[in-house]
């Protein structure tokens, strides 16, 4: 191949050339980084809860009417959605996976601790039915008992005899692995011991540095705001979900169930957790797709008109001998020069943008993986975008060498 | 001459249909998509106190204890009862008021009506000098009121409408949160965009259409809502809360001079040192003093994701135009004859450069107008999302302009180089060639 030729023709079409590599180079920049957000958000929506996620319904429930005695009716309400045909198991929450709202503490392992040294945890209030609805796997120890069960109020502090923690929970305050039965504090002074541990769930949140840190208390909160966490037998999920309201405005009228988020299945709940998630992934693919379209337009373009400018020289060369593939894998050639000047200033500027999102929003380093196919796609769109022009100039009849414009 | 340039132009522009197009595509696209961002972050960015944010402060102070304190760290957002108390009573401001949000029942005075619930303030009573509520009747409370614990309330002009058919209510009983309170009177809506005060009810969260005094609201046991912060063994439990050591309430103070406000945070200082020597507070003074621009940058209201997209749509448009300068280095160039035959009959290179330019900005003003119309739709597209912000994102006449600017200047910029490199050819050399 002759590159010196090229490069020495390249030399008097400084301004196209500079134009092109500097357009490849920011669009490698800039696909490699919106691929590379695609990928993270990708990545989170399909993070898993520990759940068994199929036929769960979720009801987001307040009780209207005086603060008194809530508890009466919770248990109520629970024994009617239990009993309701296609239930499998139901009990009443405060919080759950991606439910995005909920309460933490740190535990502790000695009631002296200072603040600081615990463990964080989000808190999920629950009782015998629990572990069954959300569907977690039980890896040590036992469930609750239905006796083990107590309400309590507000100005209280949850800290329960018995609670049931995440492995991660277990692992973080007894590295050992010898967390069963041990006694530790949520409240200063209020010992609980740990009866269960289960496999993986998470917290309610969807940004947390404690994501795995659950643990389940056998309580009942007394309070206005109360979730009910229905598993349903398989392919009950519908019916479930179409009568539970009323169900539920059949034991009491004194409550209120919001439009949008009153009854939801499981996966409305994740849908509307990673929604913005989602979307900023729609927008970065959307970005990308249309830059590379611009970018190869571009390409075409210039190279259009170069070919136009060249036709006499381009007709010489065939009147020299030069066959149709020798003009194509010149101006094929050319294209593959400057686009490999763009990449390089590309991978540079991509590396330096993924530093400077990373020190200002908070970013993942982009991958290696990414910027290599990243320069794999704008060479071959480069190449691409160069084909139609340059079979154009290999169609340049050598007559045209005799020609004045 | 203008005119005879603008004919030229138009002329050329539509000899080559595609790569018109194709410019004229890429500064749209760029413009549009700069353009819906922009505007996000230009409607979340808004000033949520027009003409006071610089003389209104988010005030705090440090009353931790010692342990966990790591020197430099920020202290707490909120201050706790006896904080606020006693700063407020100290009246060093030119305007205070201790405040937190909530949620109360409001029951129609026509017993027909269903009780609901509607977002509340519980406030000391120069919060409505301090952010600039109007009153449309009646008028804010005093600070006897507050002492006093009065029963009273100051409603929203929209739920006046709703509940008294917008007549002037002052001095009417409504049962709010299970007690009979007087109407004090009613203030005009007001829903800041940053909801600035309180972003623990979302920083575009429902604005509140009942204000009360505070003290009033912990008589009524109104619950309170928004974060709790305790430190030492204090519980949260809300009937505890005036003597717990918990921060909850929101501080805001007026200061209408630099000078003031750095006497303020002297005063603040001294406070801590003064609470610290009384064995209340254990860390060293550490005291901040925000005011709302400062304020809101401090807690990030405008979503890292916002800024992101604002800044690859930027990143975009700077592509888009780099691909329009090298169309019209083509375009420009390839009509080198006819710039040589227009020099040879003494066309200046200023004249040759002017009609090139105007040939740019017709494409930018139609990439504009292209990028006008992407913007609406992508804001359109951004009002569907189910952010609490999104239902905020309307272009207003700022932008607008902006975006018509934007595209014209950036596209007379980007054609710059190719207009001066074709103006550039020797026309003797060029005309002799061909």
């Amino acid at each position: 191949m002759q590159i010196r030729p090229i490069l020495a023709a390249l030399r008097r079409h400084k301004a196209g050339t500079i134009l092109i590599a500097l357009q490849i180079a920011l669009t490698l920049a800039i696909v490699c980084n919106a691929l590379f957000i695609v990928h993270d958000r990708i990545d989170r929506v399909n993070r898993l809860t520990g759940m068994d996620e199929r036929n769960v319904v979720t009801v987001q429930n307040r009780y209207v009417g005086s603060t008194t005695q809530f508890v009466p009716q919770i248990k109520t309400d629970v024994q009617a959605i239990r009993s309701m045909p296609g239930v499998e198991s139901a009990y009443a929450t405060n919080a759950f996976p991606l439910r995005r709202g909920g309460w933490s503490t740190s535990i502790q392992r000695t009631a002296e601790d200072r603040k600081g040294e615990g463990v964080s945890s989000a808190l999920y209030f629950g009782d015998e039915q629990t572990l069954k609805t959300l569907g977690v796997r039980l890896i040590a120890g036992r469930n609750f008992t239905p006796a083990e069960v107590h309400s309590f109020e507000r100005e209280e502090a949850p800290a329960p005899a018995q609670v049931i923690v995440t492995k991660a929970v277990a692992d973080k305050l007894f590295p050992d692995g010898n967390a069963l039965g041990k006694v530790v504090y949520y409240y200063k002074g209020k010992p609980s011991t740990i009866i269960g541990i289960v496999d993986k769930l998470t917290v309610p949140w969807i940004d947390a540095d404690f994501m795995d840190n659950v643990t389940i208390m056998p309580l009942t909160f007394n309070s206005t705001y109360q979730f009910f966490v229905v598993r349903t037998k398989p392919g009950q999920q519908d019916a479930v979900f179409k009568s539970i309201a009323n169900t539920l405005y059949g034991t009491s009228r004194m409550r209120v169930l919001p439009d949008k988020t009153g009854v939801r299945t499981f996966e409305m709940v994740r849908s509307k957790a990673y929604e913005a998630d989602r979307g900023m992934a729609i927008l970065m693919t959307i970005v990308s797709g249309v830059l590379l379209l611009i970018t190869a337009a571009g390409i075409v373009g210039l190279s259009s008109f170069w070919v136009g400018q060249r036709r006499k020289q381009i007709g010489v060369r065939r009147a020299l001998g030069a066959k149709r593939s020798d003009i194509l894998s010149y101006f094929l050639t050319e294209n593959f020069l400057i686009a490999l000047g763009g990449v390089v200033l590309g991978v540079i500027l991509a590396v330096g943008m993924s530093q400077w999102m990373f020190t200002h929003f908070e970013m993942k380093r982009l991958s290696l993986t990414y910027v290599a196919a990243g320069v794999a796609i704008l060479l071959a769109l480069g190449q691409l975008a160069v084909l139609a022009p340059a079979m154009k100039a290999s169609r340049v009849s050598p007559v045209e060498a005799t020609r004045s414009v | 001459m203008f005119a005879y340039y603008l004919d030229m132009a138009l002329l050329s522009l539509r000899r080559s249909k595609g790569l018109t197009t194709l410019m004229i595509t890429a500064v749209a696209l760029g413009i549009g998509a700069c353009m819906t961002t922009l505007t996000v972050v230009h409607v979340l960015s808004g000033d949520p106190l027009p003409g006071r944010s610089d003389r209104v402060f988010r005030a705090t102070v440090d009353p931790e204890e010692i342990a966990g304190y790591v020197p430099g760290s920020d202290p707490l957002d909120q201050v706790s009862w006896i904080d606020g108390m006693n700063l407020l009573h100290a009246r060093q401001a030119d305007r205070q008021a201790l405040m937190s949000g909530g949620n109360v029942a409001v029951q129609p005075p026509d017993a027909s009506g269903a009780e609901f619930y509607t977002p509340a303030r519980y406030t000391t009573a120069d919060l409505f000098g301090m952010f600039g509520l109007h009153f449309v009747y009646g008028g804010p409370w005093s600070q006897a009121d507050d002492d006093g614990r009065a029963r009273l309330v100051v409603i929203t002009r929209s739920l006046n409408q709703k509940l008294f058919g917008g007549v002037d209510s002052t001095g009417r009983a409504l049962q709010v949160a299970g007690a009979d309170l007087r109407v004090q009177g009613v203030v005009d809506d007001w829903a800041p965009k940053p909801h600035f005060h309180d972003l623990d009810a979302g920083s575009f969260g429902d604005a509140e259409q009942v204000f009360m005094p505070l003290t009033t609201s912990r008589d009524l046991q109104a619950a309170h809502s928004g974060s709790t912060s305790c430190w030492d063994s204090s519980n949260s439990n809300d009937a505890d809360l005036e003597r717990s050591s918990c921060a909850w309430l929101q501080y805001w103070v007026e200061l209408d001079s630099p000078a003031k406000r750095d006497a303020y945070r002297e005063f603040l200082v001294a406070y801590s040192r003064q609470q610290h020597d009384a064995g209340r507070f254990q860390r060293p003074p550490n005291v901040r003093l925000l005011d709302v621009p400062q304020w809101l940058d401090y807690k990030a209201v405008v979503p890292g994701d916002v800024k992101l997209q604002a800044w690859l749509a930027s990143a975009f448009l700077v592509v888009c135009l780099v691909n329009t300068v090298g169309l019209m280095l083509a375009r420009f160039l390839r009509r080198s004859n006819e710039v040589s035959v227009r020099r040879a009959l003494g066309a200046s290179r200023g004249a040759i450069m002017a009609q090139l330019l105007v040939e740019a900005a017709i494409v930018g003003l139609a990439g504009g107008i292209g990028g006008l119309l992407l913007a609406l739709g992508g804001l359109w597209l951004v009002r569907m999302q189910p952010d609490r912000y999104a239902a905020l994102a309307h272009m207003d006449l700022t932008m607008l302009g902006l975006t018509f600017v934007l595209a014209v200047a950036s596209t007379v910029l980007a054609g710059w180089l190719p207009a001066w490199r074709a103006c550039r050819i020797a026309p003797a050399l060029q005309l002799k060639s061909s």
